[in-house]
């Protein structure tokens, strides 16, 4: 097991004939991701990487059955693409893009939540689970399979502790990029439930940065509902107030969302908090003997 | 993005908010002027994208146009918390019965819009909503029919207004909505709200902010975007793909991912050291994103040493190491520079540094202490 996608993941990409699609669609097959579809209105017919190209994600999910979705469109088609998905019925949309406006976010969150399906993103590298499925933009080479479950806010920060952890023989069931914005499809908390319900994960990496209190609640949630061990860092020590730090849910205001505010808490519910990325895989090991 | 208060003020009236009248003025001669036109008292107030403007002496009483004139040359070229004055805004002087504050925002954890008010106006919000918290009440719009008018009636309601003036504020409550979700701000607030001793609201002092994902659909917000307020660096940074974010120290950091950058910034401080800027060069990290990086950071005069900490995943980093050689080639960097490479072909990476006279580092911690050793004039 493991969380969200693995070997039955049978993936769609949309925006599949564009710079970013194409080359991502690549990578993605060539780690054993079962890619089955791709979607660029106008382009069927073509193919990407040996995998078929339709008009519409209906089509495409009648075709190939498709259960998941990884969307490299523009910000400005992003919302679109999330709503065909779902429309659809696929049941896991996970949105790269970034720059997709708030307002354009809010009713999708809704929307999503009310038909069931559960979005990853926007503004995130993806998920990705060792040696089964790869459905995003992380280079899988540093992953390994293992027991640890992985869920961040960031893209290359996790990429860099998922190094540390496989050089230190920490391999991965599943780590989840949940995205940089402030209205994101899927939270902490929600992967954090995800994990502590999987068999196979058996301690639990969470990054996080400032902005927003889903590191807070995240901390409520393990007091009340996580047995596994939970390790954390928080980045973002040193940003001032009041200034976005590159991703737009980074910044923190009106005296909320310091990184200060987040190690308090977190560490409130017994998750041991790294000072640098480098600690984690210690820190990890240490946890998982002491529980 | 941010605007001043009296452009907040225009784009609130087009959506029907009773807004004090005011006009903005550039120098003494104009608030002067301004103040004759409207007659009897006036209130000059300086036009920065800061708070605080009142106990600064920003914001002036005048009774004649000769008070105001004298107000607007006080405070003109006055500097409030680093930001200098350039413009003043002269309202209408008013009675105020009684204050409100209104603001729309979003609400992160639901990941809804809230509308909230308070009977406890002109006053700092965020003050009252750490102390009294009972004292704010508020009402999330439905993600997507938008805010009923009910719940602005509700808000009314709760803060105790009389029956005759429930609808009148209702209305207000709903044109903050409306102009929050049409001009796709961050926030709108008018703080105070006021009624008059006549029985009239007057939005007497608003304040707008905007989300830069969505300025693409908004050029006429684009045109208000005042360059004075604006760090010029920063923004000839977005313009090239790169978040940059100046800050106090002297250790100059160029790093890809916006996560990692923040995390480098914590190390160079744990080490001792005080990072110079935040910056992330963005996904591709090419040889003119980086060239482009070096001289965001050398721009600086209190850079000392420069740390570029690359993490290679899908961007190579061969492809990255040339891209500093190239750089290099083109900017002249004159301080110290401590690369720290990995992930994807970071040694063929190291081997281009090797041969353009650098050396890199595998981790972010040894990068740390010899960026702030080089910065302290310290060899490893």
């Amino acid at each position: 097991m493991s969380i969200l996608v693995d070997s039955n993941t049978r993936l769609l990409v949309q925006g599949i004939t564009g710079r970013e699609g194409s080359f991502h669609t690549t990578q993605m097959v060539e780690y054993g991701t079962n890619v089955v579809a791709g979607v660029t209105p106008g382009k069927k017919g073509e193919q990407v990487a040996g995998v078929p190209v339709f008009d519409t994600v209906q089509e495409a999910v009648a075709e190939t059955g498709a259960n998941a979705s990884i969307i490299y469109v523009p910000a400005k088609f992003a919302p679109d693409a999330i709503y065909e998905a779902v429309d659809s019925g696929v049941a896991l949309v996970v949105c790269i893009t970034e720059g997709v406006p708030i307002n354009d976010m809010v009713p999708v969150y809704a929307y999503v939540n009310a038909n069931g399906a559960r979005l990853i993103g926007p503004n995130c590298p993806g998920l990705i689970t060792p040696g089964q499925a790869k459905v995003g933009i992380m280079p899988g080479f540093i992953h390994e399979p293992g027991s640890v479950g992985l869920v961040s806010r960031s893209g290359t920060l996790t990429y860099e502790v998922v190094d540390m952890l496989t050089k230190a023989g920490l391999g991965q069931s599943t780590a989840v990029g949940i995205g940089g914005d402030p209205v994101i499809g899927t939270s902490f908390v929600d992967v954090l439930r995800l994990f502590e319900a999987d068999p196979e994960t058996e301690s639990i990496v969470m990054i996080g940065e400032i902005g927003g209190s889903d590191e807070e609640d995240a901390a409520v949630f393990i007091r009340e509902h996580v047995t596994k061990p939970v390790v954390s860092f928080i980045a973002g020590q040193t940003a001032p107030p009041g200034k976005r730090m590159g991703h737009a849910g980074a910044i923190i205001s009106g005296g909320s969302g310091s990184a200060a505010d987040k190690i308090e808490a977190l560490e409130a519910a017994g998750v041991r908090v790294a000072q640098s990325p480098s600690q984690v895989p210690a820190l990890l090991k240490e946890a998982i003997a002491a529980a | 993005m941010n605007v001043h208060e009296y452009q907040a003020a225009e784009i609130l009236a087009r959506y029907g908010v009773p807004v004090n009248p005011g006009r903005v003025a550039e120098s003494p001669e104009e608030a002067s002027a301004v103040a004759a036109e409207y007659g009897g008292t006036v209130v000059v107030k300086a036009q920065v994208h800061t708070g605080g403007r009142g106990k600064a002496g920003g914001i002036k009483l005048a009774h004649s146009p000769e008070e105001a004139r004298e107000a607007a040359a006080a405070i003109l070229g006055m500097d409030i918390s680093g930001h200098t004055v350039n413009k003043v805004l002269v309202a209408k002087g008013v009675t105020i019965a009684q204050e409100f504050y209104l603001g729309v925002v979003l609400d992160r954890p639901n990941r809804q819009v809230l509308v909230m008010a308070s009977a406890e106006g002109g006053v700092d919000i965020e003050e009252v909503a750490r102390e009294r918290p009972d004292k704010i009440v508020q009402r999330r719009a439905d993600p997507v029919l938008g805010f009923h008018p009910y719940l602005a009636r509700e808000l009314g309601f709760a803060l105790g207004l009389p029956a005759t003036q429930v609808n009148g504020f209702a209305a207000i409550a709903q044109q903050l909505y409306e102009a929050y979700m049409g001009e796709d701000a961050t926030l709108v607030e008018v703080n105070p709200l006021i009624l008059t001793e006549d029985g009239e609201w007057r939005a007497i002092d608003s304040k707008m902010s905007f989300d830069d994902n969505a300025l693409f659909r908004h050029g006429e917000t684009e045109q208000m975007r005042d360059f004075a307020e604006e760090n010029l660096t920063e923004l000839d940074a977005r313009n090239s793909g790169i978040s940059f974010v100046k800050l106090d120290g002297d250790i100059g950091c160029i790093v890809n991912g916006a996560g990692l950058a923040m995390a480098t910034m914590d190390a160079v401080k744990q080490h001792g050291g005080e990072p110079a800027n935040f910056l992330d060069v963005g996904g591709g990290a090419s040889a003119s994103q980086v060239a482009k990086a070096f001289s965001l950071v050398t721009a600086d005069p209190n850079v000392k040493a420069i740390l570029i900490n690359i993490f290679g995943g899908i961007t190579r980093g061969d492809v990255v190491a040339d891209g500093i050689r190239e750089a290099l080639a083109e900017v002249e960097v004159s301080a110290p520079i401590v690369v720290r490479l990995s992930g994807t072909n970071a040694d063929e990476g190291k081997d281009i540094l090797a041969k353009a006279g650098l050396t890199a580092v595998d981790t972010m911690d040894e990068a740390a202490a010899s960026v702030v050793a080089a910065a302290h004039g310290r060899a490893d």
